[in-house]
């Protein structure tokens, strides 16, 4: 699989504030579910604490890792 | 014709009973589920001894508090004897289903008399605990290993619903003012405090753009209802409640699987069913339970139960729609936001309530027309639906 095709755009997204014991250290952390370039849809992380790097409905995001099973993301 | 709609026996609700619901360190989870029980079987004038079957919703008694095989180990405290006891789990909506479950019974003729109930004891757990013992009713192969918890799902699905209607922060914090205006009038309610709009948007963010006012309780506490055949019901009492439809439905569980988030097909398909089953439509429900786990999901309910158009279901909270003096009260109980969501008590416990109103026993918080009454018991992100349409005794 191509780097672009893992890549999407914003279907919807929250910021956590209030995280699940297994990830308090990560809070808070913004989490999406996009639309992938390639079809279909997955819930991702979507990385940075900076107001700029965060992620709208409709903006695009670029894959950056996978780790213990989760996608990380960044605005792109 | 529905083969179940040409054969099943009419049911009826004798007796109701709920405990209060909040935070209580003294007390255990079989303590509570055995007050409810006993409560609705003295409101049904109908001994232990005469109940022939028993289905408990509960969904983490065994993360909560570390205890399984729930179903007769509160059963056996009741009184119950050599009958069958079945635990239900499904989420949220786990009494919700239970209900179901027991109507079925007694629709088929299998049992006369049945006891439908559910209990939860979340509160001794601290609440990062208790946020990802709730994030397993989401998919944790996939969303729930994001980091995805239960406020977060309501979250996005409230972004997108904002986005696609036009839905306001206003409009969702409008639904947790009227809910806790209710819940302040209900002595069984976990949180009674009057609330502002500005208060609610100020509310300390839990996922984004959610706060603390739009998120449901944590809390302890059971419920529980009493059914029989309609034509035994005088036998027990004059103050029972018919069954005019019970349906329940599936969806996927994961967020993420769905074409649409801003709607939950389980709600629209279990309502439509409801609505054939009774004879019915939206436009003749006088009061509604709905489940308000996050103020957006009573909004999202409104229009899926067809109250109103898709995408309206904001602006008719926020006018005022919906208030006890509206024209369609919901949650008048102050709903899961305000009288507190013990979640696997919640099912039952929103029967419970309207009953209270088709009966004309709410009090301050009764409504003038109290005739046919909707409860909704939502599972998860809405991979389980449960609705009911109750109408009082004439």
């Amino acid at each position: 699989m191509s780097l672009e095709s893992r890549d999407g755009i914003v279907y919807t997204e929250t910021i956590v504030h209030s995280p699940p014991e297994q990830y308090a250290a990560d809070a808070p952390y913004q989490l999406a579910i996009i639309d992938l370039h390639s079809g279909g849809r997955l819930t991702v992380r979507v990385l940075g604490k900076r107001a700029e790097e965060r992620a709208h409905i409709g903006d695009r995001v670029t894959f950056v890792e996978e780790k213990n099973g989760v996608a990380y993301y960044r605005k792109a | 014709m529905n083969a179940i709609l040409k054969y099943m026996r009419p049911v009826a609700v004798i007796g109701i009973g709920k405990t209060a619901f909040g935070a209580f360190p003294d007390r255990d989870l079989r303590s509570l589920a055995v007050e409810a029980i006993e409560h609705a079987l003295g409101d049904a004038n109908a001994p232990s001894s005469a109940v022939e079957a028993f289905y408990l919703g509960n969904f983490a008694g065994p993360s909560f508090v570390g205890q399984n095989h729930l179903a007769p180990y509160i059963g056996a405290s009741v009184g119950f004897e050599s009958i069958p006891c079945t635990r239900i789990e499904d989420a949220c909506a786990s009494s919700g289903s239970a209900f179901f479950h027991a109507w079925q019974s007694v629709a088929a003729g299998i049992y006369d008399v049945v006891v439908a109930a559910g209990v939860e004891k979340m509160t001794s757990q601290p609440t990062p605990r208790v946020t990802e013992i709730l994030a397993g009713a989401g998919d944790m192969s996939g969303e729930g290993r994001a980091g995805a918890t239960f406020p977060a799902l309501f979250a996005m699905i409230a972004r997108r619903h904002m986005h696609q209607y036009g839905t306001t922060r206003e409009q969702l914090a409008a639904v947790s003012v009227k809910n806790h205006a209710n819940g302040a009038k209900n002595p069984q309610a976990h949180m009674r405090k009057v609330i502002t709009l500005e208060q609610a948007l100020a509310g300390k963010p839990v996922a984004e753009p959610l706060t603390v006012y739009d998120c449901s309780l944590i809390s302890d506490g059971a419920a529980a209802v009493v059914i029989v055949p309609l034509e035994r019901a005088r036998e027990f009492t004059s103050r029972f409640a018919k069954v005019l439809a019970v349906a329940q439905t599936s969806d996927h569980v994961a967020l993420d699987t769905k074409a649409d988030i801003t709607l939950f097909p389980a709600v629209k398909s279990a309502g439509e069913k409801a609505y054939k089953m009774a004879g019915l439509g939206p436009k003749q429900i006088d009061v509604a339970e709905l489940h308000d786990c996050f103020t957006i999901a009573e909004i999202v309910a409104s229009e899926d139960l067809g109250f109103v158009e898709k995408g309206s279901g904001g602006p008719f909270a926020a006018a005022g729609c919906t208030a006890i003096n509206g024209p369609l009260p919901i949650n008048t109980s102050g709903g899961l936001k305000s009288k507190g969501h013990p979640v696997g008590a919640t099912g039952v416990g929103q029967i419970c309530d309207v009953v209270m109103q088709l009966r004309g026993d709410a009090g301050e918080r009764q409504v003038a027309r109290h005739r046919i009454g909707l409860t909704q018991n939502l599972g998860g992100s809405g991979a389980t639906c449960v609705v009911t349409i109750l109408e009082a005794a004439q």
